[in-house]
């Protein structure tokens, strides 16, 4: 059995006395796709940041490819992140250019300006948007150039939180082609974090199910599709994120 | 000529750039058309060139050098020889007031140069760094903020003798601080922001982050704030040139002049009121522009 | 109650008919709203459109929300039977908050951060009826249950600030139910909470829909949650309304941009290795016939 390319177990990530993350474990295959789904406040994003090394007060254990994170440079190679909000993650004074060159400049790769027109590419990007400020952006045009960002120092890793919840419905189809696309051809992992389920049952082949920092359950796709759920809080969900239906509202309860 | 003009132009709206060089001047060009679209702020502008013009070109304008004395002369009304009279010892004023617009520039340069650079990193260090390093540059930059300027220029002139150098120094020490506040503000919205996150996991080193990407952001407001207190500076400055502190006689510091004319005030009233015009006019410019500039750089519509 | 006091009970709540909002701008006109048509009943209608559609400028025309450098003209925009068009500000301190009710989208600019919140709710209270300062207590705290804030006490004692995003957005559909207004718009009211929240506070909207009458224009961006929550939708793209019709025949949709819409989406139980993208007609600028 080859090695997880990410692994994760009991991880506990507390702010102060709040248990934001309640022993968690799981881990992603090489080249797949694994979702955590949860509502707001269930730890996911969380677990992401303690991965690439924004938090880094966590206990447990982290390993990705076999090794526990130093967070170094090399280290940054490996695992990048995408993060939510086009808007947000992008600076409005830094050129595409600038956005994209930054990594290669602080990991010291020569070359910059042929890598940044082949990841444009990749994205779907002509050239015409190299020396664009964010303003002139779309909100899917500036997501692709976030992943551009985070795939341009050769990542194996990808962490995405919520990458389309922030974008218009037309533009979340060919973000998420992209995605599938991308993660195809360069054989990447991925580590998609959600509220919803159906952009996951899209691109995943496994998630796991969140409340309140704790797993609640850990399903394939299959299972999901098939409405196999043991557990009442992953039924919940599964029917609330059908859409809205009388009955089924007034026998929702609040699992704690 | 008229296609040389619209070219330039369209290079600059260019709606593709085509290097980082246009882009960024294309933003500028941007900006300044925003700016002009503010008649206020183009008056403001306009003063402030008129200052630059006037201290650059003063040889060239002035029929009289500004310590020309003739005493057969003293305290004349406005004439046709004389624009804005002459004063007790015979000067011209006019001569003495484009020539004091050196030493105003002068001032509001290097107390630029100064303050600005100083807060600005102070402010964001201790903004983006918190802890400690936060709380020990603060509470440095609230002792500075406590010392009244005109006081601080006094014992400055006590301890090291009077002299327009001193008067820069004594109001640059105490017009710092509130830029760091500003930068420091600006930085504590920002410190969090994903774009930030994004650099931080990229291995981005600290220093990396403050300087390309905090201190760009924290830029518009400083700018704003520095020339909005050009205006104070240039007052704080005729201040110590009035009591004696700055620019030594025979120089024609603006504040001075209103000093040695002020027992003349009831007769010839020229003497004294002529400089304080001058102060008004260059202050109010400032003003305009840095109320312009606020406009469009004012980071909540960014 | 509403429906007593109307003597027609089936007359539309509210008529608009050729509704146009322009802004002219330096760079030109922009028709952000272009020949609106729609009647309102005792039914939940959904606006539904993606950023830049016009249905967010469409619930602020109707309540005179649209400031210069917008321009609203209509050829009736009437509220039962008083025309909304032009009224003073003194008339809409009668209309808004009280007879029509609105759910902007972020609860940061709808509630007043120096004010807590029990005062903010019943102050809406306080001019329409004569009630004992109780009894508003009570109305307020019944209101706050009502969109399922499972500690009104609290809530009530509290300032904006010191409730999450989702409780906030809660404490302010209540703070416009608590006056029982005949119609209610409400802009992306529930895209802020969690999905079982979203269901429950619905749920309390669909009540007072079907119990007390009260007409809902709901506006968003969610296709899905609209067809299962509304009666009728409305489909908006760039300023004009591309389809009308019932929520159940939402998947029989006649207009490209429609279908396109409804495909591109992913769907738990029917997997596409790949998701078919909306290919944007020019065609479907022009105006509609």
């Amino acid at each position: 059995m080859s090695e997880a390319a990410l692994r994760v177990e009991k991880l506990q990530v507390n702010f102060g006395p709040v248990e934001a993350v309640r022993t968690v474990s799981f881990q992603v295959a090489p080249g797949a796709c694994f979702g955590i789904v949860g509502e707001s406040g269930s730890g996911k994003s969380t677990i992401l940041r303690a991965i690439c090394g924004l938090i880094r007060d966590w206990r447990g254990e982290i390993r990705v490819q076999g090794t526990p994170p130093r967070y170094d440079r090399a280290f940054f190679r490996q695992v990048q992140m995408v993060f939510q909000d086009p808007y947000g993650s992008l600076h409005p004074r830094h050129t595409v250019n600038a956005v994209l060159a930054e990594p290669l400049k602080i990991h010291g790769i020569q070359d910059r300006g042929r890598r940044i027109e082949a990841i444009l590419e990749q994205v779907g990007l002509d050239h015409s948007f190299r020396y664009r400020y964010p303003h002139q952006l779309s909100g899917g045009q500036r997501q692709r150039v976030a992943i551009a960002r985070a795939l341009i120092l050769e990542s194996s890793v990808l962490l995405l939180d919520e990458p389309t919840s922030a974008l218009d419905v037309s533009v979340q189809a060919e973000i998420l082609n992209l995605l599938a696309r991308l993660r195809a051809e360069h054989h990447l992992t991925y580590l998609l974090v959600t509220h919803n389920l159906a952009v996951v049952s899209h691109l995943c082949e496994g998630l796991l199910v969140m409340n309140a920092g704790r797993v609640v359950e850990e399903m394939t796709i299959d299972q999901l599709r098939r409405h196999e759920t043991h557990d009442p809080y992953t039924r919940q969900l599964l029917t609330a994120s059908l859409g809205y239906d009388r009955e089924a509202a007034a026998s929702l309860q609040t699992f704690d | 000529m008229p296609t040389e003009h619209a070219t330039a132009r369209a290079w600059l709206l260019a709606d593709v750039p085509g290097s980082a060089f246009q882009a960024y001047c294309g933003r500028l060009y941007l900006g300044w058309l925003a700016l002009a679209r503010n008649k206020l702020a183009l008056l403001g502008l306009a003063i402030v060139v008129g200052l630059v013009l006037c201290a650059l070109l003063a040889p060239l304008i002035t029929p009289y050098g500004p310590n020309q004395q003739n005493l057969a002369n003293r305290l004349q009304p406005a004439s046709l020889q004389h624009w804005f009279g002459t004063d007790q010892l015979g000067r011209d004023i006019y001569a003495r007031i484009i020539y004091g617009s050196r030493i105003t520039l002068y001032i509001v340069v290097l107390v630029a140069a100064i303050t600005a650079p100083v807060g600005l990193i102070v402010g964001t260090l201790a903004g983006y760094m918190g802890g400690r390093t936060d709380t020990v540059l603060m509470r440095l930059t609230d002792v500075f903020l406590a010392f009244p300027r005109l006081i601080l220029a006094l014992a400055f002139v006590a301890a090291l003798g009077p002299g327009l150098e001193n008067a820069v120094i004594a109001i640059s020490i105490t017009a710092w601080p509130p830029y760091a506040r500003v930068a420091r503000a600006e930085t504590l919205t920002i410190r969090h922001a994903e774009f930030i996150e994004a650099v931080r996991i990229q291995g981005g080193s600290t220093a990396r982050i403050i300087l390309w990407h905090v201190i760009p952001i924290c830029l518009s407001s400083v700018i704003i704030r520095v020339t909005l207190d050009m205006a104070g500076i240039i007052l704080t400055a005729a201040g110590l040139g009035f009591l004696g502190l700055g620019a030594q006689p025979p120089d024609p510091e603006w504040g001075a002049m209103i000093s040695s004319g002020r027992q003349y005030i009831l007769d010839q009233w020229w003497v004294a009121t002529v400089p304080g015009i001058a102060i008004f006019v260059v202050s109010l410019g400032f003003n305009l522009l840095g109320d312009g500039l606020r406009d469009v750089l004012d980071p909540k519509s960014a | 109650m509403s429906t007593m006091n109307d003597p027609n009970p089936d007359s539309p709540i509210l008529r608009v008919d050729n509704l146009n909002v322009s802004f002219h701008t330096s760079k030109g006109v922009v028709r952000a709203v272009r020949r609106v048509d729609f009647h309102l009943g005792r039914e939940k209608l959904g606006i539904v459109g993606e950023s830049g559609s016009g249905k967010s400028t469409v619930g602020r025309a109707i309540l005179g929300l649209v400031r210069p450098p917008g321009q609203v003209q209509a050829d009736a925009i009437r509220f039962h039977d008083q025309d909304l068009r032009n009224l003073s500000n003194r008339q809409w301190r009668g209309i808004r908050g009280k007879r029509i009710g609105m759910v902007m989208q972020d609860p940061k600019y709808s509630l007043n951060p120096v004010m807590r919140i029990g005062e903010q709710i019943s102050e809406t209270l306080r001019v329409r009826e004569r009630l004992s300062r109780a009894e508003r207590q009570r109305r307020v705290l019944a209101s706050l249950e009502a969109v399922r804030i499972r500690d009104p006490e609290r809530v009530y004692r509290a300032y904006p600030h010191e409730l999450s995003g989702g409780m906030g957005q809660r404490a302010m559909i209540a703070m416009m139910l608590v006056a029982d207004p005949e119609l209610l718009i409400a802009d992306e009211p529930t895209s802020a909470l969690d999905v079982t929240v979203q269901m429950q506070v619905l749920a309390v909207i669909d009540d007072l829909v079907s119990q007390r009458g009260m007409g809902l224009i709901f506006i968003s961006h969610d296709l899905n949650l609209v067809a299962s929550f509304c009666d009728r939708i409305l489909v908006m793209y760039a300023g004009q309304v591309v389809e009308s019709c019932r929520a159940g025949e939402l998947h029989q949709a006649r207009h490209p941009y429609t279908r396109g819409l409804l495909e591109s989406l992913p769907d738990v139980d029917n997997p596409r290795p790949v998701l078919p993208t909306l290919n944007r007609d020019p065609a479907w600028l022009e105006d509609v016939p």
